[in-house]
């Protein structure tokens, strides 16, 4: 790692204003992304900017038709939360298999849909259950929030302060897993909320998490795995890497995606 | 690049003023098995290290340093966490618990004893960070585990030797004679 100053600010005005005035400060969350890019020094900022004492940050709670999540919440605190298994339950499991249990304790949501990682599990969620992102300056829609890799519509020293999800009607999150580092090889969220039916798929794609039209039509149509039967997905949109080809992710995601809807019921 | 003093050792009137929110902070005050120690760190000091280095508890392994091993998990304000991913200055405030801190009054914590009698470690490298989760998932789930449950939350840490057999045996095992015992001392 390359130096760089600590700073902890314990309310969100004063991370904002830490990070305004610090130049080429990176915000810390979990850091269970951050420290080992910057152990390997492919990250080197001069100053973190850690919220974990920010309390505007924390609680999960039911709003009205809404679950709202605090961007700080931990993949454990989610995954147990009897709030979020009472309203979206297929959200709270998807928590509870992000990378292993001690990574659980210090991996946060804002941090994994901040760094939008293209085999992360939440962004699937996020876009699939169309969830409002709060940021300290904001509100940002899920289709407007993912750019591509690594890439999100949040500005320099924006804080992401919680998630708002629409309760949905069905709901659920199937991955096929890296064996060796949990991340989701591909990834299918499926959702149903009032009238509305979104497929969002993570891990495959060669430009991040991305919604899948053609199922989301076939779906709206029929509500069954088998209205999956015959929706192809583009393998020229595939990523490829040595733990699978392009053409065997798009073969994934359509199996993947009927299993999901399965799930859903 | 950093030094260890005991808290009532250091009268340093910088310490005690208050301080500009926007300063960056060098200075932790952490409870290590119940001792609590007041160190200037760089910043870049990861809790492994602090551990490690600093307060010579060596007992709490450094397998990988890219948080897939688990050979570092140690308790962090009675959770396991990995300390080879988590900031030494992070854990201000905090109280931590490493192996050393299991033990009770020269009596091995019951976890300690399963590992011993079913032969649960060959080499003994991953068995701190072993027997820190093994302790946790008794914490969350309770005392008594099937083998599919241990397996599946024993995924963070890697075992070189033993093939995991009599690991999980001993997780269960520990698991079973921890009830009533005062569970980890954090
Ligand atoms: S040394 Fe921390 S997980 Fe391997
Ligand atoms: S006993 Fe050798 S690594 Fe586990």
């Amino acid at each position: 790692m390359y130096a760089f100053n600590y700073l902890r600010p314990s309310s969100l005005a004063e991370a904002g204003s830490a990070l305004t005035k610090t130049p080429d400060a990176k915000i810390l969350a979990g850091g269970h992304t951050l420290l080992p890019t910057m152990k390997l020094r492919l990250a080197s900022p001069k100053a973190l900017v850690d919220l974990s004492r920010v309390s505007e940050l924390r609680g999960i709670e039911k709003k009205g038709n809404a679950l709202v999540i605090g961007a700080m919440s931990t993949h454990f605190e989610v995954s147990t939360s009897t709030v979020v298994k009472g309203a979206i339950a297929g959200l709270a499991e998807l928590a509870g298999h992000i990378g292993d249990p001690a990574v659980r304790h210090r991996g946060t949501i804002g941090g994994s849909v901040a760094n939008n990682d293209p085999a992360a599990d939440y962004p699937a969620a996020v876009l699939a259950l169309n969830a409002t992102v709060t940021t300290d300056k904001r509100e940002i829609k899920a289709d407007d929030f993912f750019k591509g890799l690594f890439t999100t519509a949040l500005g320099e020293g924006e804080i992401i302060t919680r998630f708002s999800f629409p309760q949905p009607t069905k709901f659920a999150y199937v991955k096929f897993a890296n064996p060796a580092s949990r991340y989701a090889l591909v990834g299918v969220a499926v959702a149903q909320t009032g009238s509305e039916i979104r497929v969002a798929v993570t891990g495959a794609g060669n430009d991040g998490v991305f919604r899948h039209k053609a199922m989301e039509a076939a779906l709206a149509k029929s509500w069954s795995p088998d209205a999956l039967k015959g929706i192809t997905t583009d393998p020229s949109m595939m990523n490829s890497d040595i733990h699978a080809a392009a053409d065997y992710r798009a073969h994934l995601v359509g199996v993947i995606a009927a299993r999901a809807v399965a799930k859903a019921g | 690049m950093f030094s260890i003093f005991k808290k009532s050792a250091a009268p340093d009137a910088k310490a005690s003023a208050p301080q500009d929110p926007g300063a960056p902070i060098t200075t932790v005050t952490v409870t290590v098995n119940g001792r609590t120690v007041t160190a200037e760190v760089d910043p870049r000091m990861l809790l492994s290290q602090f551990l490690r280095d600093s307060l010579q508890l060596t007992g709490t392994h450094v397998g990988c340093d890219t948080s897939q091993c688990g050979a570092c998990v140690v308790h962090l304000d009675g959770r396991a966490v990995k300390s080879c991913t988590t900031l030494t200055l992070a854990c201000d405030g905090g109280s931590v618990t490493t192996i050393e801190g299991l033990s009770q009054d020269g009596t091995l914590h019951p976890m300690q004893e399963a590992f011993r009698n079913n032969h649960g470690l060959q080499c003994g490298f991953c068995t701190p960070g072993m027997i820190m989760s093994a302790v946790d998932i008794v914490n969350r789930k309770g005392n008594t585990l099937d083998e599919a449950t241990v397996r599946a939350e024993l995924e963070g840490n890697i075992c070189r030797c033993t093939g995991y057999h009599n690991i999980v045996a001993a997780v269960r095992e520990g698991a079973a004679n921890m009830t009533g015992v005062k569970q980890a001392a954090e």
